[in-house]
């Protein structure tokens, strides 16, 4: 606390003064300041208790325990987090936020293109900042994401966004990191409506999809490798997965269809991939450690996809593949992802319930996504040089008790917390109060 | 032979000839004759004549105009009965097009999948070829019908007689009366469109028709006009599985109706709540057929109960026998009808008595038919409807040679014909060779082998002669020996071969004794396994993670735990307590109890169990959307206890559930109320003296805001306010005119509605805006009642001080939003404000994936809106306790309160908590550790059946491949499919 008396302390303000508008973007900082005394949850497994961190143009200059860092002498902002909890954001990886505003109304729902193979189609064009549903991730700490493009076979290009931006080009820390596939199911429907059993049968298609889809990697290299005289818009999307510059991301989940898969990529020489759902990846776990494969599992609250499985499934396979060395990520797709997406953080707080210690996984969502996503230079954990997007919670942001943010920042950018619910919520408090 | 009895009717002129009538006698003598399945003779004489039975016994004294078949060695049976068929009948195809509301008819009933008066001898057409397919069966006659409607109309009774025209084979015209859960294919008329709408339709129909008989309609309806007549034929229902042969059974006890019941052949998995029904079963023998298991990938998304499905259902008809039940067989449902008598041998290896079986296919159905006078035994006076076979017919090996049908033979396989299945050995040449035949009466088929080499060989047998055709044992040529002997010699194979140079020899092959002693002996030793086939257990329920036995209630004492009261204690800490004939016995410190299991709950929380406001599992169907409103419908009666969505929310510490109906309507339906009693059946999971609930609904759903068509109204929110005041007014007027005592058409939904203005039954309405939640509680004010629950109620905290004003209290969701158009002011503030409000608040699921964590969705609202944990978790527990009437039994742990308690690992709120224990009424549903123990036994018991499976597979068995079983995921906005609805 010494290093503390020397400064001119300055009580730090809350940007937060009424009238100011939602949605608005907050500026670039222009004053340095410290977070002081906090537990600064580091992102990749450590802590620091009754920590320092100083963050000056965006970035955390200064990290480290209160008793072993000392304050440089320059003037600027402290903000006293004694008995308090600072993260770095959370990171939202195969995420669909700001291309679908309400479910249920077409007119706002920008998620997928028509036909089977799209790598050409780029999420980030459509991305709205203004979703007000991406402004209430912020207030649980989800401050960044990646913005995936759905359906078809390839389903098209994502980009990695922050969530507090004027517009999807000042929203996109990296753009067009990887195109996205959904592997031939395992199994397929019958149609009901010819009279056929409507269960699900093993896909006869199954080998042709895959070759399918190989003749198309093919031809894309081909392609690629040629002169191109007569552009073909979908094979040169392509070719950022032979060169090593985009991800491939497989959404597969059974057993056979991962083994399929990371086979088939090493034959098509992509280097590059993550696996994304991976239900069944605790079956083939050395498999994909032997592959360097990373994964993005399924959310955690979801059911247990089979009847027999284990009650638990889905709660403890993070644990599985964590225990197992192979880099994991949490992603939220399934059933109202994107307002759900807020609950990230319960989803990893979930995993420790089934054997994750806190710090793993936090990782699960911060230094993990974040280095599959290509983007850990900057995002992902508390270090120095790396930028200020991070958040204070009166309390443990794993768990819904005490998730309670007073401050979050994006490269240092004083956030604002309010949304269009917590303006609702005053707005209606405030109405019943006077009234009594 | 064939048609020397066929009949013309005397009063038929004929222009063909004379007409001339065979009066002569026929004797079957020196046979094995099963008079019926209690009596059997040997060395006995069948005497028939004009295609009916005159007499049977040991000493029949035969008229000198009788032509004599001696069955010296062969033996007789009735010929079987086939309850349930539609032969002769083509099923209508589906109707394409839009689907309408109002009926296609008039003069019939309002709804056109009620279809009594439908005569299948309108349409029904002599199939020869099904008939032959069933005669080589054994079946002498089938009761058919036509395969469409919820009602279906009248059934009859054929003769599969080919010698003679439908004057003669129609046994009854009118023998039944039909009826199946499932709408006809002919009418798009949207109502009913789940089970619940059928089984509530069906019970109006039963009153109108009631109502109708005693002369209260002016109108004409010839639909309840011929269900009155029908009434006392036989009552047949196509209800296809065990849970919908139970609740065609509830329908029928209500109006004093004894359907006899088309099964499902998983009757053995609730086989007491069967006898319960006392129903004659009728059972499809369509045994699933092994999986194809080789690729283990495939094989491991095979669910357990599928896999025993596999395993036990061939011994459901033993299993019904040994309990008492009453069953018939049938050829329905079979894809093969060959299948037909493998399945049934199938069904006799697993247990069930020929007996039994024999009066399954003979005495049962014809007793049910009421004609046991002429059909089922070959007592005089019978039809002369029997099969001549080489022994008993249950038992595999045994040849039907023929299938007497009213006096005509049909031959199935020629009894003259001599069996040469066998090994022989003949010389040609100075070489010897080794002739083996099987199949000979059917399917011949020979090997010859000469020095161990094997000679591709043809054969063919026909009228008692073989022709033989063999490669010679040199096998750089290709040449042949040409062999014709006569086989009328039972031991021996005479004639000629003709060698490939074109000289001929004698031919004599010497049958060699039979070697199937020695092939029996080894069979035995290895066949343990065969002669007690493995079964599975049947568990409670019959599925993954189902107890082998239902688990007991026991006295626990739970010592130095935090206990959670809901109470005016708070939150105790180091507190034991006791529980005791299901009940909480004891809170406090330092407790004992002798007879108790102590359990350790150091550093471990108590609570009440969760209580889910609003859910959709464990149910067959949620909406019944065929009308805009369906008060008639209830969820209770379509249950479904086989829902692993029970178990898994147990583990989530769930306890009690209200499963309340869809929100494809205003007027929803009536909710069920339960406990997750896991392994219990439907019925017992209903609360005992259940509080009377049901679903409203409003907005987006109601006025079908994303269906593509509008035609039902209402259509916007302005219509829904008038569907409620209009329904409301006639409930009144209903009301009314029955409490004056004057006489009344009962009508379900009307009673319903009435319960709703009596405050006996109590509304919980899917509500989403402020202004439709404050319009309904307009409605109710201006008929005097009380709106109970507004759930999901997502704009509630807009209105929060008039929903007090009201009485209403509000269950809604943690933080669920931005999913339609009218959740866009949706707010996690939302259950807050409304407390704060003073209205009563519950958070609820809607989703069998929350349900499991709802101990979660009440801890945000420590974030949302900085409730106190303790009113917070009253959220998932006093709170709907209250809301469902339930308050005064669960939702809190006091002294005799039910003891549906939770031990958690953790802080309940917390999401690091796990349930370590659920329990109800003192019966721990869920245990952490022995659900690690039913993971290994489920483990073990699949690749026991993966092994017998693949043992099929071996011996050449055919298979079926593998299926995923999936969990439907019902929601506010399900609705039945036919396909999957079970």
């Amino acid at each position: 606390m010494k290093t503390l008396n020397k400064i001119n302390t300055v009580i730090f303000l809350l940007c937060i003064t009424l009238g100011f508008a939602q949605q608005t973007p907050a500026p670039v900082q222009s004053k340095d300041f410290a977070i002081v005394g906090a537990t600064a949850h580091i992102g990749d497994g450590t802590v620091i208790e009754n920590s320092i961190i100083v963050v000056s143009d965006g970035k955390i200059t200064t990290i480290g325990p209160e008793a072993s860092t000392p304050l440089t002498k320059q003037a600027m902002d402290i903000i006293d987090a004694k008995g308090k909890h600072v993260y770095p954001g959370f990171i939202v990886a195969n995420g669909t936020l700001g291309l679908v505003e309400v479910d249920a109304v077409k007119a706002s729902v920008d998620l997928s293109e028509l036909g089977t193979y799209n790598p050409h189609i780029r999420s980030i064009i459509a991305y709205n900042t203004e979703s007000k549903v991406i402004e209430s991730m912020r207030p649980n700490g989800v401050l960044l994401g990646q913005v995936v493009p759905r359906g078809g076979r390839i389903s098209g290009t994502s980009s990695v966004v922050q969530y507090d931006a004027w517009n999807w080009e000042d929203a996109a820390i990296k753009m067009d990191d990887g195109i996205h596939i959904n592997w031939p199911s395992s199994f397929t429907r019958g149609r009901w409506w010819l009279g056929e059993d409507a269960g699900l049968k093993p896909n006869k298609k199954y080998n042709e999809q895959v070759k399918e889809l190989s003749d198309y990697f093919a031809e894309s290299k081909s392609y690629n490798k040629g002169d191109k005289k007569e552009s073909h818009l979908p094979f040169e999307a392509m070719s950022g997965l032979f060169d090593g510059s985009k991800r491939l991301y497989i959404n597969v989940d059974d057993e056979k269809g991962i083994t399929d898969a990371v086979n088939f990529t090493k034959a098509q020489g992509v280097s590059k991939i993550t696996i994304v759902g991976a239900y069944q990846a605790g079956n083939v776990t050395n498999f994909l450690k032997e592959n360097n494969v990373s994964v993005f599992l399924r959310r955690v609250h979801t059911r247990p996809e089979l009847e027999d499985d284990d009650y638990d499934l889905p709660y403890k396979l993070a644990k599985k593949l964590v225990d197992a060395d192979i880099l994991v990520a949490l992603e939220p797709s399934g059933q109202m992802e994107r307002m759900n997406s807020r609950n990230l953080p319960f989803y990893a707080g979930t995993t420790v319930a089934y054997g994750l210690t806190k710090e793993q996984a936090l990782q699960l969502i911060t230094k993990n996504p974040a280095k599959i996503l290509g983007i850990d230079n900057a995002y992902g954990t508390l270090e120095i040089g790396k930028s200020a997007t991070l958040f204070i919670s009166e309390g443990d942001a794993l768990d819904m008790r005490t998730n309670i943010l007073i401050h979050a920042f994006i490269d240092g950018r004083n956030l604002s917390l309010e949304t269009h619910q917590t303006e609702l919520w005053k707005r209606y408090s405030e109405k019943f109060s006077e009234k009594k | 032979m064939c048609s020397f009895s066929l009949f013309a009717q005397d009063y038929f002129p004929s222009n063909s000839g004379v007409i001339a009538n065979n009066t002569n006698y026929t004797a079957f003598t020196n046979a094995k004759i099963h008079v019926s399945p209690t009596e059997v003779l040997d060395n006995a004489t069948l005497l028939i004549k004009d295609g009916k039975v005159v007499s049977v016994g040991q000493s029949v004294t035969i008229p000198k105009n009788t032509t004599t078949i001696d069955l010296s060695g062969k033996t007789v049976y009735p010929s079987f009965i086939d309850l349930y068929t539609t032969f002769g009948v083509e099923k209508p195809k589906r109707q394409r097009g839009e689907s309408q509301y109002g009926p296609s008819r008039s003069g019939f009933y309002w709804n056109d999948h009620i279809m009594p008066e439908q005569d299948v001898m309108t349409t029904f057409k002599y199939d020869e070829k099904s008939a032959t397919e069933l005669l080589n069966l054994g079946f002498g006659v089938v009761n058919t019908h036509f395969p469409d409607g919820v009602v279906r109309g009248t059934g009859a009774l054929i003769a599969l007689n080919n010698n003679a025209d439908n004057a003669m084979r129609i046994v009854d015209g009118r023998t039944s009366q039909h009826f199946s859960f499932s709408k006809s294919a002919k009418s798009n008329q949207s109502y009913p469109s789940s089970i619940m709408g059928s089984m509530a339709l069906l019970r109006q129909m039963y009153n109108d028709a009631k109502w109708y008989e005693a002369g209260n309609i002016d109108t004409k309806d010839l639909s309840l006009e011929a269900l009155n007549k029908n009434k006392n034929l036989l009552q047949i229902f196509e209800a296809g599985s065990r849970l919908n042969l139970l609740r065609a059974d509830k329908v029928g006890d209500a109006f004093n109706i004894q359907y006899t019941i088309l099964g499902g052949g998983d009757e053995y998995e609730r086989i007491s709540e069967i006898k319960a029904t006392n129903a004659t079963v009728i059972l499809p023998l369509d045994f699933q057929l092994a999986y194809d298991v080789d690729d283990p990938f495939l094989a491991s998304t095979l669910s357990l109960s599928d896999m025993r499905s596999w395993n036990q259902e061939p011994h459901n008809p033993r299993l019904l026998a040994e309990n008492g039940i009453k069953f018939t067989f049938t050829t329905h449902g079979l894809k093969s009808k060959k299948s037909f008598s493998s399945n049934l041998m199938k069904a006799i290896e697993m247990g069930l008595s020929k007996q039994k079986a024999l009066e399954a296919l003979t005495t049962v159905p014809a007793s049910l038919l009421g004609k046991s006078d002429v059909l089922g035994t070959l007592k005089a006076g019978s039809y002369a409807n029997f099969l001549i076979t080489d022994g008993d017919i249950f038992e595999k090996k045994t040849k039907l040679y023929e299938n007497w049908v009213q006096g005509n033979a049909n031959v199935v396989s020629d009894m003259t014909k001599n069996d040469i299945d066998g090994d022989y050995k003949f010389q040609i040449n100075g070489t010897d060779y080794e002739l083996s035949v099987s199949g000979s009466t059917s399917k011949p088929n020979a090997t010859i082998k000469s020095n161990d080499k094997i000679l591709g060989t043809k054969m063919s047998y026909k009228d008692n002669w073989v022709n033989l055709t063999f490669k010679t044992a040199d096998s750089t040529k290709k040449e042949f020996v040409r062999v014709v002997a006569n086989a009328a010699n039972n031991n021996s194979l005479n004639g000629k071969a003709i060698l490939p140079n074109g000289n001929e020899l004698l031919f004599n092959a010497i049958k060699l004794k039979q070697k199937d002693a020695d092939k029996k002996g080894t069979k035995k030793m290895h066949g343990d396994v065969e002669d007690e086939p493995f079964m599975s257990p049947i568990t409670f329920p019959n599925l993954a993670y189902g107890f082998t036995e239902k688990p007991k209630s026991e006295v626990l004492l739970f010592k130095n735990a935090t206990v959670w009261t809901n109470e005016k204690e708070g939150i105790l800490e180091n507190i034991d307590v006791l529980i005791k004939d299901g009940k909480i016995a004891k809170i406090g410190k330092n407790l004992s109890n002798k007879n108790a299991k102590v359990i350790d709950a150091t550093g471990k929380h108590i609570t009440a169990g969760i209580i889910d406001e609003h859910s959709h599992i464990a149910a067959s169907s949620i909406n019944e959307g065929g009308q805009n409103s369906s008060a008639e419908v209830t969820i209770e009666d379509v249950l479904d206890d086989e829902s692993i969505d029970i178990y898994r929310n147990l583990a989530g510490g769930v306890t009690s559930i209200q499963i309340l109906h869809g929100s494809a309507n205003p007027i929803g339906g009536r909710s069920a109320i339960i406990k997750l009693k896991w392994g219990e059946s439907a019925e017992n999971l209903i609360y005992d003296n259940s509080p009377k609930f049901i679903k409203f609904a409003l907005g987006e759903n109601v006025k079908q805001s994303r269906m593509r068509r509008n035609s039902r109204f209402p259509q916007s929110r302005m219509g829904v306010e008038q569907v409620f005041i209009d329904y409301f007014t006639r409930a009144k007027a209903y009301d009314e005119l029955k409490k004056s005592g004057k006489p009344y058409r009962k009508d379900i939904e009307m009673e319903t509605l009435a319960e709703i203005l009596n405050s006996e039954r109590f509304i919980s309405c899917h509500s989403y805006v402020q202004s439709e939640i404050n319009m309904l509680m307009k409605v109710a004010e201006q008929f005097d009642f009380k709106i109970n629950t507004f759930t999901h109620i997502l704009e509630g905290y807009k209105v929060a001080d008039k929903m007090k004003a009201h009485g209403v209290g509000g269950s809604t969701f943690s933080d669920w939003w931005a999913y339609k158009y009218e959740v866009n002011d949706a707010i996690p503030y939302n259950a807050a404000i409304m407390h704060n409000a003073g209205v009563t608040v519950a958070i609820n699921s809607d989703d069998a994936e929350m349900s499991r964590r709802l101990n979660q969705e009440a801890a945000k609202s420590l974030k949302y809106g900085g409730i106190s944990e303790e009113e917070a978790w009253k959220f998932v527990t006093l709170n709907p306790a209250k809301l469902l009437h339930l308050d005064k039994r669960v939702g809190s742990l006091k002294v005799g309160k039910d003891a549906d308690v939770v031990l958690w690992s953790d802080h309940p709120l917390s999401i690091y908590a796990k349930a370590e224990k659920t329990i109800i009424e003192g019966v721990t549903y869920f245990d952490l550790e022995k659900d690690k123990q039913m993971r290994e036994a489920i483990k073990k018991e699949k690749s026991e059946l993966i092994n017998l499976m693949l043992q099929d597979k071996n011996k050449g068995l055919k298979t079926q491949p593998v299926k995923k079983k999936e969990d439907k995921l019902m929601h506010c906005d399900s609705m039945d499919n036919e396909h999957t609805a079970h």
